[in-house]
């Protein structure tokens, strides 16, 4: 072995070194693509999620506002309805929810869609900020014509 | 009129630093007094922004609400330390603490760089001005923190709940003190890439900022990941959210960096490579401070934005990222590339290590930044969140983690591959011995756990390995081991402790990735729950008053069979000028795992939900982040690479690299 690389020269040494190079960015792009491709969650909003014809058990992040009135909690599970202004969807949740939960406030749940059409998130998002909503629902809300600044806009 | 004075201050400073910045580069070949002006203009600076800090935080610490920041962010209930702290929760004062360290970074060139080149030096200062000018100019024309009101409030609103912490005090100012040093290594580069100077000298001048700003933000990493871990409540400790991936970035490139310019100092070879990973570093730290200000991405962490503060960001990130690399690219080929080595060998394990982190740092990159190209393209919307990360990161940290132990081991040159395995057989089988006693020990499932165990173990001994076979312990009396290992430089020793606490870190994601324990449950007053080997009572609940909060607490008292009976308490608090919720989750330290225990909201039937976590070994990831930073200071102690000092092994290192 020793004998062989010594006799190397400088131009072989560089390739052999550059090959080496691009096949590992070789298998890290395989890596990040196969990776992008399997596990992004797409955002939708509820009245997306039957226009978009998401199935039950595919992977989504959920933003609306909590629906007025919807939020109750039986032991540890959370139930409350995320709404666009034009679709609902029933979402329940284990666990406690976070400080900024609120009725009539921006939230973004991700999980997945249950057989019965109902959306079981895993997680649940509010963000630091009391003025705060997602900017996916802002962006939403405003194309529907329903975005009411007057609650502070982010 | 403190207030304004420390406004006339700033705008005194930002214009120091523009003429600066126009005098360093049009005569940065000139006189000795061009250079003079120049220290002096720096050090300038860096009083007049401190004056301006200064007059901030008189403003908040006497509630002055004429001030609207003051207002904004301050309550006259606060504690003192949150007062302060108010200055730099929000994104008008952040920016002047971000200048403040900029300027403190250039004095300290200023002061201590006396002894580099002249031409140097001086583009050096001209290019941290021109930094000073840009964004000091962007925080005075877009987010002004001297703004005042008329007529002033009687009450300010008070800092965001979430923010009125400990972590305030100390997370931003060693962050922003990681992000801001890696713009000496910019400007550095920038320097040498007009001046066409570079040899393993400059290395040697860039190294140690590069080591102090590293050391900084390893610090400042790891306090957010505790902060958010105990403050958010979320119990976890990297979320991968677009913040974090943004102060992580610049550390991994900021790791390569003090890896290839090690290579740049020893070997003279990189160089092209080197200049490259310091404009990128410092390319991402910027991306870190201001992409989140921008508006473009939502985080957990995101400062307020407005759209015109985004778009002038984004021009001000474009400018300077766009300028480093069009100067790069006509400028490198000037560069000229030098050192030979075969592949196995030092120079090769290097390589090795910054491809790995570079292409980590590139799939991080490309994860944080995806979502917003999609939408920019398509409009969909996606997240990319944390199992892409995992599982890119993962697959590339690994091969890296498998060959670091190897790499200190190898000679420069050329390296005898199968000698070094050899003498790294022992701590190899300690670390698969380690795994595996820990894993049975634990009675788990089977999983993956013991590889990840294995791979934590063999990095940290395999980190210790070095230092035992350079003192040939067990070879030579124990004396002369002792001796030996004594007579190393210290920047074996770093190297070592750096190494190791990478392996803690590894060792204690692993162990609570894989032992995590988690308990939801609705529980009423009296009532008792287990956990592990804990046995957990929820004792009482009572409402509590606070400065400017009302809280109620849960009483819990935790007993286990070793540690015996503890009382804690989990809060939740209601902060009443803003009328939010906070969680003050409850964490107790055994050994080096934890308990952590949230108390949520209550329901009309008296229970009170509650979340349990059992997290093994947790401590030992940010233990292990104290270590690495421990290591970077030390090797700054190292007479070789302090700031002041490189001069000395400058002239001593220049006479073989001129015949080059």
């Amino acid at each position: 072995m020793a004998e062989i690389r010594k006799s190397w020269t400088r131009k072989q040494k560089r390739l052999g070194i550059i090959a080496g190079i691009g096949v590992i960015l070789g298998l890290a792009t395989t890596l990040v693509l196969v990776a992008l491709s399997s596990e992004i969650v797409f955002f939708v909003t509820p009245s997306q999620i039957a226009e978009k014809g998401v199935v039950a058990g595919q992977s989504i992040r959920v933003g609306g506002l909590v629906k007025d009135g919807s939020w109750s909690r039986e032991g540890d599970t959370n139930h409350f309805v995320v709404t666009d202004g034009a679709s609902d969807v029933a979402a329940t949740f284990v666990g406690i929810v976070p400080d900024l939960f609120r009725e009539g406030q921006g939230v973004v749940a991700e999980g997945a869609l249950a057989a019965d059409g109902s959306f079981v998130a895993s997680k649940v998002l509010a963000k630091h900020d009391e003025k705060y909503i997602p900017r996916e629902i802002v962006d939403e809300l405003k194309a529907r014509g329903e975005w009411r600044p007057e609650g502070g806009g982010p | 009129m403190s207030i304004e004075l420390g406004h006339f201050a700033l705008i005194l400073a930002f214009g120091i630093a523009s003429v600066s910045a126009v005098v360093g580069y049009v005569f940065w070949r000139g006189s000795e007094r061009v250079t003079h002006y120049l220290q002096q203009g720096a050090v300038l600076q860096f009083i007049l922004v401190a004056g301006a800090f200064a007059a901030l935080i008189q403003a908040f610490v006497s509630s002055d609400f004429s001030l609207s920041l003051a207002f904004e962010n301050s309550h006259s209930l606060q504690p003192l330390l949150y007062k302060i702290t108010s200055v730099w929760g929000n994104h008008e004062g952040s920016m002047v603490l971000w200048i403040l360290i900029l300027v403190g970074f250039g004095a300290a060139v200023a002061l201590f760089g006396r002894n580099l080149p002249r031409d140097l030096l001086s583009l050096v200062i001209a290019t941290q001005s021109l930094l000073v000018a840009a964004f000091g100019g962007f925080t005075l024309f877009t987010s002004n923190p001297f703004a005042r009101l008329s007529p002033a409030p009687f009450e300010g609103r008070d800092l965001n709940p979430i923010l009125q912490d400990m972590g305030l005090a100390v997370h931003p100012p060693l962050l922003y003190a990681g992000y801001v040093g890696f713009s000496i290594c910019f400007s550095f580069a920038i320097a040498a890439l007009i001046s066409g100077r570079i040899d393993a000298a400059w290395a040697r001048w860039v190294r140690p900022w590069t080591m102090l700003s590293w050391t900084f933000l390893t610090l400042g990493i790891a306090m957010g990941s505790y902060w958010a871990y105990y403050e958010l409540g979320w119990g976890g400790w990297w979320f991968w959210d677009p913040v974090e991936n943004a102060s992580f970035m610049p550390w991994l490139a900021g790791t390569a960096l003090l890896h290839s310019a090690l290579v740049m100092e020893k070997r003279n070879a990189l160089k092209i490579w080197t200049v490259f990973l310091s404009i990128i570093t410092f390319s991402l730290s910027l991306l870190g401070t201001f992409l989140v200000r921008s508006g473009v991405l939502t985080s957990v962490h995101t400062f307020a934005s407005d759209p015109t503060r985004g778009l002038v960001i984004l021009s001000l990130l474009a400018a300077f990222i766009g300028g480093a690399f069009i100067l790069f690219a006509i400028r490198a080929s000037a560069l000229r590339t030098g050192g030979l080595f075969a592949p196995v060998s030092r120079e090769g394990a290097l390589i090795l290590n910054n491809l790995f982190l570079a292409t980590a740092t590139g799939a991080v990159l490309i994860g944080t930044l995806y979502p917003l190209l999609l939408e920019a393209l398509t409009g969909t919307v996606i997240s990319v969140g944390a199992p892409f990360f995992n599982l890119t990161f993962a697959a590339l940290m690994t091969p890296l983690l498998l060959l670091m132990p190897l790499g200190p081991f190898l000679a420069w040159k050329r390296a005898d591959l199968v000698a070094v395995t050899q003498r790294l057989a022992f701590a190899a089988g300690l670390a698969i011995l380690a795994a595996i006693t820990l894993f049975s020990l634990s009675g788990s499932p089977i999983s993956l756990a013991p590889l990840g165990l294995a791979l934590g173990f063999w990095v940290a001994f395999g980190a210790i390995a070095e230092l035992i076979d350079r003192a040939k312990l067990g070879r030579v009396p124990p004396m002369e081991s002792v001796r030996r290992l004594m007579g190393l430089p210290r920047s074996a020793f770093s190297t070592a402790l750096a190494h190791f606490g990478i392996g803690v870190t590894v060792l204690g994601i692993v162990a609570t990735s894989a032992w995590e324990n988690e308990r939801i449950i609705a529980m009423q007053v009296g009532e008792t729950t287990t956990i592990g080997d804990f046995s957990v009572e929820f004792a009482e609940f009572a409402d509590a008053p606070g400065p400017n909060y009302s809280s109620e607490n849960g009483h819990f008292i935790v007993t286990d069979q070793r540690a015996g009976t503890r009382d804690v308490v989990a809060e939740r608090r209601t902060y009443v000028a803003s009328s939010m919720q906070t969680t003050e989750a409850s964490i107790e330290t055994y050994g080096f795992s934890q308990l952590y225990v949230q108390l949520g909201e209550s329901a009309a039937d008296g229970t009170h939900i509650v979340r349990l976590w059992f997290k093994p070994y947790i401590t030992l990831i940010w233990l292990g982040a104290i270590i690495m930073a421990a290591a970077g200071a030390l090797s700054l102690t190292d007479r070789r690479y302090r700031i002041g000092a490189p001069q000395r092994r400058a002239r001593h290192a220049a006479e073989p690299e001129a015949a080059e």
